[in-house]
């Protein structure tokens, strides 16, 4: 009890956040492993992936007494809850104007008819709905 | 030791476990993954594996300049993967690029009993 990097409590949180980012890093590859198409798999990467990370990034963030430490640890939580959002994005944009189509499985695609998807996607200079769904 | 730091321990060599389990079956969708995109998805996602260990290495040796690592790291997966969407973008997807491939495309599955 007489400095506060010795309170259990601190431990105690630590080690249960970073079992949880684990567990949720695990169902993320989980997810990558066995679900069908490239959007579904992207869907479990940068939700419970990024979850993971910045999970056992507030554990260091738990366990540190300095401020400055705390401070990083934060905004990298934050940054990667940004940028994750953001390169899962481009990643299913580029990969549905090529023409990787989703799962014969899949119910709903609102986008099917919108773009050509015939291996040259948005290349096609011929290929008028892409104008107009650009300016939505 | 105290009783936390004997459940810190517990809890560093489980997720060390949990880790490398994950990081494993990210490697098996890697080597397996039917087109690039599957492939460039997984290894964003072992960036953030990544990322996850070298959180738990910086809580077991309590040294928090790992952290300015992870933070670096993240930065890198993110530019490669953008770099790699972009990349996916210009290339086009060429037929024989992805071989193996599950999701092939109904059209050209006339011939073949699948």
């Amino acid at each position: 009890m007489s400095e506060p990097i010795s309170l259990p409590i601190l431990e105690l949180i630590a080690g249960v956040l970073i079992v949880i980012g684990a567990i949720f890093s695990l169902l993320a590859s989980l997810g990558i492993l066995r679900f069908p198409d490239v959007y579904s798999r992207m869907h479990a990467a940068s939700k419970a992936g990024t979850l993971g990370s910045g999970l056992m990034l507030l554990a260091i963030a738990v366990l540190a007494v300095d401020l400055a430490v705390v401070t990083r640890a934060m905004a990298g939580a934050v940054f990667f809850l940004l940028t994750a959002p953001v390169s899962s994005h481009l990643l299913a944009r580029a990969a549905y104007f090529v023409g990787y189509e989703p799962w014969e499985g899949t119910v709903r695609d609102d986008l099917q008819d919108r773009y050509s998807g015939e291996g040259e996607g948005i290349r096609c200079e011929s290929t008028p709905p892409v104008a107009k769904i650009t300016s939505l | 030791m105290s009783a936390g730091e004997q459940f810190l321990n517990g809890a560093i060599i489980l997720a060390l476990a949990i880790l490398s389990l994950s990081f494993a079956l990210i490697i098996v969708r890697i080597v397996r993954g039917p087109t690039l995109p599957d492939r460039v998805l997984a290894l964003d996602m072992l960036v953030a594996v990544g990322i996850g260990f070298i959180a738990v290495i910086a809580v077991k040796t309590r040294s928090f300049v790992y952290l300015d690592i992870a933070i670096a790291l993240g930065l890198v997966g993110f530019l490669a993967t953008v770099a790699f969407a972009r990349f996916i973008l210009k290339r086009g997807r060429h037929k024989h690029a992805d071989y193996g491939n599950e999701a092939e495309r109904p059209a050209q599955e006339e011939g073949t009993s699948s």
